[in-house]
């Protein structure tokens, strides 16, 4: 007895294919949207962007909310902690703080921008081609990145100071001259790791040339670590800038930074510890937000480097 | 007879590890495959059969011995025929995770060789892009999509979809569904004898599933250690195999008959394979081969024509016997 019937053809059809008995997807994510999605489940890094958000409105909006600007001395009114108008007093030279505070906040987060934006093109351009085409180009490359790597940076840039108009630009171009160097290592590291994938073979079986598989395929999958190095790069550029300033290779007066100001104040630190406190206040403030939000941009670009 | 669309003549691939030490991938081969047949090729892992399709796309420079493609070498194309050569040959790659850039979109993924060859832009790009999600099973609204919201089988879909759209003569299939759940495994390969039909496409079947191969090659090569062991039709190679690497290996090929496989003869091959660092002197097979003679280890077998059509390098067969 065969109780198992055989399969007869004629009893199955195939479904006309039609959009509606397609599977159905689930809506859709693009890289973006998750990586924000797991930056928001993040504290500390959502307490950072809103310190950094608040205190970029406030260097903005605050300077118009009195009316004195940063550089206009009046020495009658100098050294006053409590002056109707002053909302954080006078300096020295009688300078309005709250204006000077703000300018400063300013000049050292454009340093900062600049240098980091100067970092990722040298880093990620140096970094690319070296990790890219690998053999003796990378030797040579790498041993290049080893040489500026082993010079002290500070000693770098004080001597590059010296020789440059103190200026926000050549100040930004003095950090970025040694900055650039863990950036080009982040990159090189993942371009080695990537090139070998086979969408990168795809892409060379048809014909694309280098440059449109460096910059087209493998740099778009490096921009997660790329952001995560510049979230972290502006800080210690800040307080490269704050660190020039304070030793008097910064910007000259009545020109103002963070440093510069952290610097007037120490000089008056025993009489009037307030033009110390508020510079040095806010500059922590960015510093600290700067690294609370690498850290959540690291977990939320990156996922698989959690632990 | 037709002439072969593409000719590996003695062809070799070596590493340079370091210093010292060099490894031949590929030692030597050689084989034909003609128009609007699929030739595989099959070998363990490690035995060069990846390599040797890299080299014949030209991914890899040929370390000796020559790739003709339409008759001409593919290494030593210049400019328009290089161009020529890249839209006329493409690749289906192994790794469905991989071989799709997680940062582009579907429709950017199978549009990239469109983009580089500047074939089609703007409105016709998108026509053709959908087009061919038609053609491999998915549909437009794929095409908005990233890599990482498909399964593996869909993923090998665009992956099929990106080749073609370079309307391609010859595709090397470098194990397109080894790593692919045997249900969707025959979904695929159903998929790309159908378009062999349609298009008239020639393949270059690289896989180690033996059953695989024999349901979708005209002709098959078995590769041991950079080697080629035995060439002949699908049919004759599955009924009478003559070399004993191909014998072991089609003894371990399931059949989907309980009574026939309780009744066939068990072959095992013995041992692991040896480096191809340091591979056996003579014929490569030998610390293996349950016939293994003294002058196995002397002498590197001929390849001969043992049987009409029929090719193997083994002492077994007399014509292979060099003395």
């Amino acid at each position: 007895m065969n109780s198992t019937k055989k399969l007869q053809k004629s009893w199955f059809e195939p479904l006309a294919p039609s959009e509606k008995n397609s599977e159905v997807l689930a809506p859709q994510t693009g890289y973006w949207k998750d990586a924000w999605r797991r930056f928001k489940a993040n504290k500390g890094a959502l307490i950072g962007l809103v310190l950094i958000i608040l205190l970029l409105l406030i260097a903005f909006i605050g300077p118009l909310l009195n009316g004195f600007d940063y550089s206009t001395q009046n020495l009658s009114i100098s050294n006053q902690e409590h002056l109707s108008g002053h909302f954080l007093g006078t300096d020295s030279l009688g300078r309005d703080l709250w204006q000077r505070v703000w300018y400063g906040a300013k000049v050292s987060l454009l340093i900062a921008f600049i240098a980091a934006f100067l970092d990722v093109v040298i880093g990620v351009t140096f970094g690319g081609i070296s990790g890219y085409f690998g053999g003796r180009v990378d030797s040579v490359m790498q041993r290049i990145l080893e040489i500026m790597y082993s010079i002290p940076n500070i000693v770098v840039i004080i001597l590059l100071m010296m020789y440059l108009e103190p200026g926000i630009l050549p100040i930004a171009v003095a950090l970025a001259f040694t900055g650039w160097v863990p950036m080009a290592r982040v990159v090189r590291a993942q371009i080695l790791k990537l090139k070998t994938q086979e969408y990168v073979l795809a892409a060379r079986t048809m014909g694309a040339s280098h440059f449109r598989i460096l910059f087209k395929h493998l740099i778009p999958n490096v921009v997660g670590p790329i952001i995560i190095a510049v979230t972290f790069s502006i800080p210690s550029a800040i307080f490269f800038e704050a660190f020039l300033s304070f030793i008097g290779l910064g910007l000259r007066s009545p020109a103002a930074s963070l440093g510069i100001l952290v610097n007037d104040g120490y000089r008056t630190l025993q009489l009037f510890p307030y033009q110390l406190f508020w510079p040095a206040l806010v500059l922590c403030i960015i510093m600290l937000s700067f690294n609370l939000i690498g850290d959540g941009l690291r977990d939320a670009l990156d996922p698989k480097m959690k632990k | 007879m037709t002439k072969p669309i593409l000719e590996v003549k003695n062809l070799e691939k070596t590493f340079q590890i370091d210093r010292n030490r060099v490894l031949k991938a590929v030692d030597g081969i050689s084989f034909e495959v003609f128009p609007g047949e699929t030739f595989g090729l099959v070998g363990e892992s490690g035995c060069g059969k990846s390599t040797a399709g890299r080299t014949i796309i030209n991914l890899y420079d040929a370390s000796n011995g020559e790739v003709l493609f339409d008759g001409k070498n593919v290494h030593r194309l210049k400019g328009k025929n290089q161009k020529k050569f890249r839209r006329e040959m493409q690749m289906i790659f192994q790794d469905p995770y991989a071989s799709l850039n997680p940062r582009k979109t579907v429709m950017d993924i199978i549009a990239e060789g469109l983009d580089i060859h500047e074939i089609a832009n703007g409105r016709s790009r998108e026509e053709v892009v959908y087009e061919l999600l038609e053609t491999v099973g998915l549909n437009k609204s794929h095409a908005t999509r990233y890599p990482h919201e498909f399964s593996g089988g869909q993923r090998q879909r665009i992956g099929i979809a990106r080749a073609l759209a370079m309307e391609p003569k010859f595709i090397i299939a470098d194990e397109p569904i080894s790593a692919l759940d045997v249900s969707v495994q025959a979904q695929v390969v159903n998929l790309m004898r159908k378009l062999q039909k349609e298009k008239g496409l020639t393949y270059l079947f690289i896989a180690h599933d033996l059953s695989m191969v024999k349901y979708i090659s005209d002709r098959v090569g078995v590769m041991y250690l950079g080697r080629m062991a035995e060439l002949a039709d699908s049919e004759e190679l599955y009924d009478d195999p003559l070399h004993p690497y191909t014998q072991g290996l089609l003894s371990t090929a399931p059949i989907p008959d309980p009574v026939q496989a309780r009744q066939r003869e068990k072959i095992r091959i013995k041992g692991e394979l040896p480096s191809p660092l340091d591979p056996p002197s003579g014929c490569r097979f030998r610390t293996r081969c349950p016939h293994a003679m003294a002058v196995c280890a002397q002498v590197d077998p001929l390849w001969v024509e043992a049987k009409p059509n029929h090719w193997v390098a083994c002492h077994l067969y007399p014509k292979s016997n060099p003395q």
